[in-house]
Parts: C-alpha cells; structure tokens; sequence
C-alpha cells in the first residue's frame, strides 16, 4: 500500500505506539479508531435528526422544535430518551429471534462503513485498498435488516414494504456500483483516500467538475441512486406511511425502533461522505485560485471541510424529500432499469473513452 | 403462510380466483389507518400490489343524526348539520334552513342571501385548500399538507370572527344568518382573496406542475362517465369524469345565478381531473366572492324571526352543491315543532360506494390517491 500505518497515523496514534510495544499498540489504536467511530454514530443522528427537523420545519414554513435547549437543540436527544424508556413490544406471532436481531443489522453496516470513511488526512480507522467494494459489499447489509423486519414482524403492511424494500435497495445498488466504477476508473485506485487525493488541486480538479460534463451528470445520478437507497422520499416507499402505515417499522417500538432509526440517519450521513469523497473532494479544501482566500480555506481543518460538504449533500436529500411526492413502486422500478441504468451504462462507458482518449481536465 | 385458504371476508364477490399463479391475500385497512382519513375501514383482496377487489365497511361514526334530528326541534336540528360533512358546514346549514324556509314560506333578505353564498363560497375554499393538503400528504408531500393550511388558516380566521366558531359553524337560521357579519369581513376577505391567488399559483408550481404527481394521478382511478353517473356520484368526482352538472348552476338556489362563474369538468375522469376540476372550482369560488363583494348590500340580514317554528304538514326537498356534492335534504313535517322524519342525502356515501370501480387493477399506493380524490369525509357518509 504505502508508508502510512493503520489504524490511525494521527499525533494519538503515534502517541500509542510509542509508548506501547507494535503488536499491542496496534490493538489499542484498533479500539481507539473503533471507539471514535461508535461515537460519531451514535452522535451523528442526533444532530441530523435536528437538522432535519429544521430544515423540514423552515420549508414548511414554521420554526419547528424551539422549546428543548437553544433552538430545539436538545429535541432529538429529549427524543431519543424518550423511545430508550419505551416499552419494546413484540406482536404476537412474530418470530423472535428475527423480530429482534432485524434492526441490529442496519446499524451494524452504516457503522461499519463509516470504518474507512477517510474524514481527514489522518483520520481514518483504516485504508483498505478495495475500499470501494467493501462499500458495496457491507452497505448491502442493511437490505437484509429491513427483509427480516418484515418478514418476522407477522404484520401484512411490514411485509410489503419490506418486499417493497428489497426489490427496491438491489435495484439501486447497481446504479450505485456502475457510478463508483466510473470513479475507481477515472482515478485508477478503489481506495476511498486515493481517491480524495487524485482530486487535489483546485475545486476544477474534483471529479464533479474534471470530467467535462460527465462528472455532473455522474454526481446528480449518484445523487438520486442514493437517495433511493436511503429509502428517503420521494423514493420512501417502503415505509410509506399514508399507504402502510409504517412499512417494516410498523410492529417496532422503543428501542429496536430507534435502531431502525439511527440506522436511517448514519446512512444518510454515510452516503453524504460517499458522495464528498467520490465527487467533491473529500476532506480537500476547494481551492479557488485567489491566493488570500486558498491560504485561509486552507487554515480551515479537513474534517471541517469534510463535514461541511457531507452537510450540502444531506441538505439536497433533506430538500428532496420535503418537495416532492412518492413515487409508486412499479415507477421506481422503471425509473431504475429504464432510465437510471441505460444513463449509468453510457456514463460509464463514455468515462473509459474520457480516460482513454485523455479527456480529463489538467 | 395459509393466507389464502382463509374464507373470503363478507362483502367479497369472488374469492381468489382457481388459476392465479400467485397467492391472493385480503388485507384490512382501517379502521385506524392514516391513509382512510377517519375511521373508514376498507378490506381488499390484493394480489401482490395490485387491488383485485375492494369492499368498504361503514358506520364506526354512525351517530345516528338522522333518528336525533325526530327528538330535536328545527332549530337545534341546525347545529346537527354541522356535523354531517364538518369541512362544508355552512352549506349544510343552509341546506336545511332552505328546506324549512320552504316550509314556512318565508324569504331572506337581500343582505342575508349574500352573506350566505360569500360564507359558503370561503367554505368550499377552505374545504379543497384542505383536500389539496392532504392529498399532497397522502402522496408523501408533506409539504404541500402544511402550505394548505396555511391559507386555510386565514379563512378559518374570517369564520371565527363571524361566527365564533372555526369548524362546525351553526350559523344559518330560517330567513337568514344568527348574526350579522362585522364591519371587518368585507376588508378581510379582500386580503385573503388577494394572497389565494398567489398561493393557487404556488401550488401550481409545488404539486400539479410536478412530473412526479402527474405521474401518479393521470390515468389512475378512472371513473367513467356512465359509471359516474350510475352510482349516484355528485361533485367534483362526477364533473371529473366530464359531467357537467353542478347544483348552483342546474338547479341554482339562493342567488347563485346572479353571479358569473364555470362549471369546470374533467375528461377522462381519473384522479388527475377530479384534482384540477377541485383546484379551478376554488378559482372560480374566488370569482363569486370578488362579484358578492362588489355588490354586496346593505339592510337587514334576516328576515323576522319566529318564536317557534312548526312547520306544515308535508314534505320538503333542498339541495345544496357542497365541497363534496350534492346534499339533498328530504324533510317530512306534521305541523308540530319537531320534524317527522329527515333524510340526508349525503355526496360523500355515494361518491364512496364507486370505490371499487375505480380502485380495481391498479396498485396500493393508487387505491390511496383515489381515497383522496374522492374527498371523504367519514362522518358525512356514516351520518
């Protein structure tokens, strides 16, 4: 790979290793990068639950939590409270064992994704080298969580949106994997920190902008395969609340609810940081060729400006999903394999000639 | 899972049919469920997602209002009207004030009939603001459900202020109104004509411009003509399915034929027309108040009250165009205080019982932007 030794090449892990023989520095570094990412999920929903709340509320024209803390910045964490004490409930009929191991699953793969999200130049739990198939790979996890939901829940609506579900996440995967193969390509590395470093340079240098054209074509396709993978409107139709009532949550209260929850947020957040990575430079600050101003956004850390950019993103999902109306399941399945998928397939391929014939931007 | 060898719940024409390659499956929606608005309670028969059969199951808000109405005088027989179809209970109100005005053989002054049809004209806005709202929510536009009711609030405003109440108004009396309008109402409707008319054209812009919703509403539910006309529909839906028939124009009561308004009808009768037939009646609505407003008169606003009202023996017809349609109102007195008998002919129940007409082949989802376009109102068809 290269010179730089995972987990964590920070001042703490150095720290770690110089105070601790290899082998068990290397351990205690695992912990402590693992640690940090238990944090971050857990500490993640709570903020993206207030933004959403918010930004639904300022495009609903209201103000939206105001009471719990400055602005209703406690709300989510009064809410999230508030469904730890609620009774867990489990109808009857329901299988146990898959009624309870169901929302476990979700929020294992958003957490173990956000492992090789490169948040800042050194602050990564680890690089793998096919970073981008481990993503593919273990975001196709959760679809398994939300199948098992409904199928133990012994609830018709929960079946059919988690059916719904199903046939719905696949489908979006390969719209997902065609425009990650259209990155690994034109960057030529399937490490997500290669790829944020093959975009150094100006903001023109990010691949939104450096393949002409292509590259946002690429990125509003990435965006509408992932909001659909996010199961978020306008392609929420596995919860679909007027119409099932609650899809594959229907039967879950209390705690295993929020799992559900959490898990939805993380992804959110998770596909956010996908997106910067893949597209807007990651952790990079955008350089916009005046001299003071690059020096000052530069001072600015990485994961600032990582977590902004994921930010914007989250922001778009959020701003889809209060604008627009619910598609219908047979609608999403077309828009995926007769619209999104032709697009995706000539993208890719007009990526390899961009390559090939050297199209890219300097 | 022994779904199908269950037996066919009652209301069922067939069941599952011998040859079907897949499992059919009847599932219960309702009656607590947030896409039925109240407690309707609809049991279909599904084939995966698609609706085979649909059969409604009523009467978990019956009230019996029809049977009270035979214990209650006329006038206390007035606010039981408010709580047929709650978003049109002005127009109830003055269904059943016409019926005994008929009876008595008394009129209503100029300034009383204006009051009249600019109330209930600010109602039949109200009531499609409202539908508009919730038909954006029942399609997962949130958004639209709160910008509805943000004009809606302002109407309710004006009602509030007039009559003390913001949903079930008691307001009409035989001969006129309970209470002249404040000195307000005039200044106050103007403003929010003016700010409807900008926010029909956001609306415009938010949902029926959207591809997506017209994705899902064209083509969907279709009610044809014939089909309309048979099951009795009344209103939007049937002026959807391109009937042009509307109670104020056909049959015109109290001074609707003063004005100058469309009847605005659909053409191939799906989910589409039933919305822009609604969202244009509320255009033309806006019309018949700005028209009330420049010629509205001075005088008394009702004519001399009774101290008790008897009314002679016989029988009486009214009818109203409500937000829903029609509502006739069939009145049998025997001289005394109390009617003998009154029946409601309610739009919402015969509109409802061509639901399965409309629902059948398609999927879900569209079963439930059917519901919405038919605009029920479950209190309206259990009475």
């Amino acid at each position: 790979m290269n010179d730089i030794a995972f987990p964590t090449t920070n001042a703490i892990g150095d720290l770690v290793r110089a105070n601790f023989p290899a082998s068990s520095a290397y351990i205690i570094n695992g912990i402590l990068g693992i640690a940090a990412v238990l944090i971050t999920v857990a500490l993640i929903p709570v903020f993206l639950v207030w933004m959403e709340r918010k930004v639904a509320a300022h495009f609903q024209a209201r103000l939206g939590p105001m009471r719990v803390g400055f602005h209703g910045t406690l709300q989510s964490v009064a809410d999230g409270l508030k469904l730890l004490f609620k009774e867990v409930l489990k109808p009857a009929g329901a299988d146990s064992f898959g009624f309870f191991l169901a929302p476990i699953l979700p929020a294992t793969a958003s957490f173990l994704v956000m492992t090789i999200i490169p948040f800042d130049h050194h602050l990564q739990v680890t690089d793998l080298n096919g970073g981008v198939i481990y993503v593919i790979a273990i975001s196709g996890l959760s679809v398994f969580g939300i199948l098992l939901a409904g199928w133990s829940s012994n609830n018709k609506y929960s079946l059919l949106g988690a059916m719904r579900s199903g046939a719905q996440l696949i489908s979006y995967e390969i719209s997902l994997a065609i425009i990650m193969l259209l990155i690994v390509l034109v960057s030529g590395t399937a490490s997500l920190r290669e790829i944020v470093l093959s975009q150094q340079g100006t903001v023109l240098d990010w691949w939104i902008f450096k393949l002409p054209g292509l590259g946002l074509v690429a990125f509003i396709m990435y965006l509408i395969s992932s909001t659909a993978e996010l199961n978020r409107g306008p392609f929420d139709i596995s919860e679909a609340e007027s119409e099932l009532t609650g899809g594959f949550t229907t039967e879950y209260s209390g705690i295993s609810f929020s799992m559900f929850f959490l898990a939805e947020f993380v992804n959110m957040f998770v596909a956010g940081t996908l997106t910067t990575t893949f597209f807007l430079g990651g952790f990079l600050a955008p350089q916009i060729g005046l001299g003071t101003v690059d020096l000052l956004f530069d001072a600015v850390p990485g994961f600032v400006w990582f977590f902004l950019k994921t930010c914007f993103i989250i922001f778009l999902f959020m701003w889809f999903r209060w604008s627009f109306p619910r598609l219908r399941v047979d609608q999403l399945m077309e828009l995926e394999w007769k619209v999104l998928l032709p697009i995706n397939i000539i993208v890719l391929v007009l990526g390899a000639i961009f390559v090939a014939q050297g199209w890219i931007l300097p | 899972m022994e779904i199908n060898h269950l037996q066919a719940p009652p209301g069922f024409t067939d069941t599952a049919a011998a040859e079907a390659t897949t499992e059919e499956y009847y599932l219960n929606m309702g009656p607590q469920h947030p896409g039925t608005h109240g407690v309707l309670r609809l049991v279909l028969r599904l084939d995966g997602e698609n609706v085979q059969e649909v059969v409604p199951h009523l009467g978990y808000v019956h009230r019996a209002i029809e049977k009270m109405a035979e214990n209650q005088t006329y006038l206390q027989n007035i606010h039981l009207t408010d709580r047929l179809d709650y978003l049109s209970s002005f127009m109830n109100n003055l269904g059943l004030c016409m019926a005994i005005e008929k009876g008595l053989g008394i009129g209503v002054p100029e300034r009383g009939e204006y009051i009249r049809v600019m109330l209930c004209e600010l109602q039949r806005i109200q009531s499609h603001l409202l539908w508009w709202g919730v038909l954006g929510m029942d399609m997962g536009a949130v958004t639209a459900f709160l910008y509805g009711f943000k004009e809606r609030e302002m109407i309710t405003d004006i009602f509030e202020e007039v009559c003390g109440n913001r949903l079930t108004m008691n307001f009409f009396r035989p001969g006129g109104s309970s209470a002249d309008v404040p000195d307000t109402f005039l200044p106050r409707v103007a403003t929010v004509i003016e700010r409807l008319k900008r926010a029909l054209d956001e609306y415009q812009t938010l949902l029926t411009d959207n591809i997506i919703f017209q994705e899902r509403t064209r083509g969907i539910g279709v009610l044809s003509r014939e089909k309309a006309l048979s099951y009795g529909c009344t209103g939007p839906v049937l002026r959807g399915s391109g009937v042009q028939y509307d109670g104020r124009k056909n049959n015109p009561y109290s001074i609707y034929e003063r004005f100058d308004f469309e009847v605005p009808v659909g053409q191939g009768g799906d989910s589409f027309d039933r919305y822009l037939v609604r969202m244009e009646e509320m255009a033309q609505s806006i019309k018949i108040v700005q028209q009330a407003m420049e010629t509205f008169p001075t005088g008394p606003y009702r004519s001399k009250e009774f101290s008790k009202y008897r009314i002679p023996t016989g029988s009486y017809f009214s009818q109203v165009e409500t937000a829903r349609g029609l509502l006739g109102i069939y009145m049998v007195a025997d001289g005394t205080a109390k009617p003998y008998r009154l029946k409601y002919r309610s739009p919402s129940f015969s509109n409802l019982s061509a639901i399965n007409e409309m629902a059948v082949g398609y999927k879900i989802a569209d079963l439930i932007t059917i519901i919405s376009t038919l605009d029920l109102v479950i209190p309206d068809i259990d009475r």
